[in-house]
């Protein structure tokens, strides 16, 4: 037996529903791993609580967005209309900034909608088109009907044989291991 | 109320009419709905539908060709009428793609599960609608190939847009709704792409959903993220569907025209948006559902919910028109009240009770559940809203041009083949559109029915 092999992602295994799931990633954590994912076809509620994830960036970026957009998009109608190209009408205010309250909204809403999805995008490390877990043959029920528990290699507890039966201890199908190539 | 009808939303009718048909896995909503884009035969009957389609975005591509070649003049504005059918065909445009945001945006915050079969392709009308709105503006221009004009750029002359104008107002608002629709449509899509990749049995169709689905592999950090993303574009989509349309009628509102100088205009014209936006979210999901036998999955519930949002906003779109009648009479403005007269024994007076017929009075028959619960009645009165909302912006464009402050000013107005072929040639593009996006896309989003099924399967247990 080779023990951290470096061409061994880690080891997958497949589970029915997503309370098993749950069940499963719960024993996981508990067990010790940490460096695990869970994949399913769809947002299971409580997954992110049973694998303990922290709330994530997307809208801290998402606020940062907006305000850019906002903040930015008023600015600029100052400096146009007061700074750089001002049109005296009638002595009217240069700086008539009720007008410039439809731009400035649409712009802090375009800015803060491209943020959640590009920050979201960029969090997720998206596009990637390939990853070790599309190599295992039914990774592509993923998608459909199925759930995974992918314990990685590079757990500080990971040994191939053992993990790969512990997982077969939470009644996991076709647990398998995950080349990283 | 008819003899047999169980009490209103009683847990009876909500077993009669499910938002999911019974007896599905998360198996069986992904083979059905996958099956129409990757191996369910196309039929004849798309591509007849398709043929006719294309043949009129075929009109509207010549229709616009010679526009380029001649100029406005072949259309029938004229000075007082600048507008025409460029800005009542805009206006329509985009209203009709109202109900794509508000049913993905809206009703995702407020948590109502029924949209889930209907947003995908409501989002997708959305955007065909808005691609044939911006046509509008953007040829009316009259030098189409100038229209960068309007956006803010350090031009050599030194100028810059009048951000105190509604019509940059207007590029603004329309750009941004594109973009946040588009968006939100493809953030939507990408997991049922990542289904397709995995689905698919040809190399060459693996490949392109895959690079779509972008590496898409349902992991659950990328879920949580996901969710958060949606989540805050649906608050972000929100309050923007109801600016676009405000800003489009302060194109109107802002102005002194009597008759467009009203502050109902913004209400009243997000409702209306979102009145025939719902009538041609019905219009699609009939003969969809009929087309794909998608009959488990937009079901009754969602026509006669449909339907309500319908009956609701008509009667909202009804109060403004009341409004808007009252208060020009109660104004004593004397050329307001001279333009209610108009409406009513003017010229264009047939245009206006057509309108009534078909906004107001029509959509009543919805208060009745079995008009509700009949496909082909609802279908027919969806067409009749959406040729209501039609005429309320000719009516609105038309008849204060005609008629302003100067008797020496009014004029008439009539649409000539080219303007007919131009609109036509849109509604042309627009089901096009459709038809190529039914075919390649998942019309309805794989993923959230998977969580109906989920969330439907846990309530039994």
């Amino acid at each position: 037996m080779i023990l951290h092999r470096s061409h061994i992602y880690g080891v997958v295994g497949e589970f029915e529903t997503p309370e098993k799931l749950i069940h499963a990633v719960e024993k996981v954590r508990e067990a010790g791993y940490r460096r695990f994912e869970a994949y399913s076809p769809f947002p299971v509620e409580g997954l992110s609580q049973a694998m303990g994830l922290k709330r994530n960036l997307v809208p801290l970026i998402t606020l940062i967005g907006g305000l850019t957009g906002g903040i930015g998009g008023f600015g600029f109608q100052y400096w146009v209309a007061a700074i750089t190209y001002p049109l005296n009408i009638g002595g009217r205010p240069f700086n008539s900034w009720p007008a410039f309250i439809p731009v400035t909204f649409e712009l802090t809403i375009l800015g803060a909608s491209l943020a959640a999805v590009f920050g979201m995008l960029a969090l997720n490390k998206l596009p990637q088109p390939h990853h070790p877990v599309f190599n295992v043959h039914r990774f592509s029920h993923a998608s459909t009907d199925r759930f995974f528990i992918c314990i990685e290699s590079r757990d500080a507890k990971f040994h191939l044989a053992e993990t790969a039966r512990f997982l077969q201890g939470l009644e996991a199908h076709h647990v398998s291991e995950v080349s990283d190539d | 109320m008819s003899a047999g009808q169980p009490p209103f939303d009683s847990p009876e009718i909500r077993r009669l009419t499910p938002v999911l048909g019974p007896g599905h896995t998360y198996a069986s909503v992904t083979d059905k709905i996958s099956a129409i884009v990757l191996t369910r035969p196309t039929s004849l009957g798309w591509f007849i539908g398709f043929a006719i389609a294309f043949g009129l975005t075929g009109l509207m591509t010549v229709a616009i060709g010679w526009l380029f070649i001649k100029g406005t003049g072949i259309w029938g504005i004229n000075i007082p009428i600048g507008w025409g059918f460029a800005i009542v065909n805009f206006v329509w445009w985009i209203g009709i793609g109202h109900a794509g945001t508000l049913i993905s945006a809206i009703l995702f915050l407020l948590n109502q599960k029924w949209r889930t079969s209907i947003n995908r392709f409501a989002e997708a009308m959305t955007l065909f609608a808005v691609a044939c709105a911006g046509i509008f503006p953007l040829i009316h221009t009259g030098r189409p190939w100038m229209a960068f004009y309007m956006f803010p750029y350090p031009s050599t002359m030194g100028i810059w847009p009048q951000f105190r104008s509604p019509l940059i107002w207007d590029v603004f608002a329309v750009s941004t709704y594109g973009t946040v629709s588009l968006m939100f449509w493809f953030v939507g899509l990408i997991p049922d792409l990542a289904t397709l990749r995995d689905r698919a049995i040809q190399k060459p169709t693996k490949i392109i959903y895959g690079m779509l689905a972008m590496g898409w592999r349902g992991s659950a950090r990328h879920w949580q993220r996901y969710q958060s993303a949606y989540l805050l574009l649906a608050g972000l989509a929100t309050p923007l569907v109801l600016s676009v349309h405000s800003v489009i009628s302060f194109d109107f509102s802002v102005s002194i025209v009597p008759g467009w100088h009203t502050t109902i205009f913004p209400p009243y014209f997000v409702a209306g948006a979102i009145y025939s936006g719902f009538a041609m979210v019905i219009t699609i999901a009939i003969p969809l559902r009929k087309a794909y036998g998608l009959e488990d999955y937009i079901t009754m519930r969602h026509l006669d919910n449909m339907a309500k949002v319908m009956l609701a906003t008509g009667l909202i779109v009804a109060y403004g028109y009341f409004f808007e009648f009252f208060l020009s009479l109660y104004s004593g403005n004397k050329f307001d009240v001279f333009l209610v007269q108009q409406r009513l024994h003017g010229p264009y007076a047939p245009f206006y009770y057509s309108l009534i017929l078909c906004n107001i009075l029509t959509p009543q028959l919805l208060w009745f559940y079995k008009i509700r619960h009949n496909v082909v009645v609802l279908f027919i009165m969806s067409i009749v809203v959406n040729i209501g909302m039609w005429l309320e912006r000719f009516v609105i464009v038309v008849i204060s041009l005609t008629r302003d402050f100067v008797p020496s000013a009014w004029g008439r107005y009539s649409p000539t083949f080219w303007d007919w072929a131009t609109y036509i040639g849109t509604i042309g593009m627009f089901v096009t559109l459709i038809f190529l996006f039914v075919r390649v896309l998942p019309a309805i989003s794989i993923a959230e029915m998977r969580e109906l099924v989920a969330e439907t399967s846990e309530k039994k247990e």
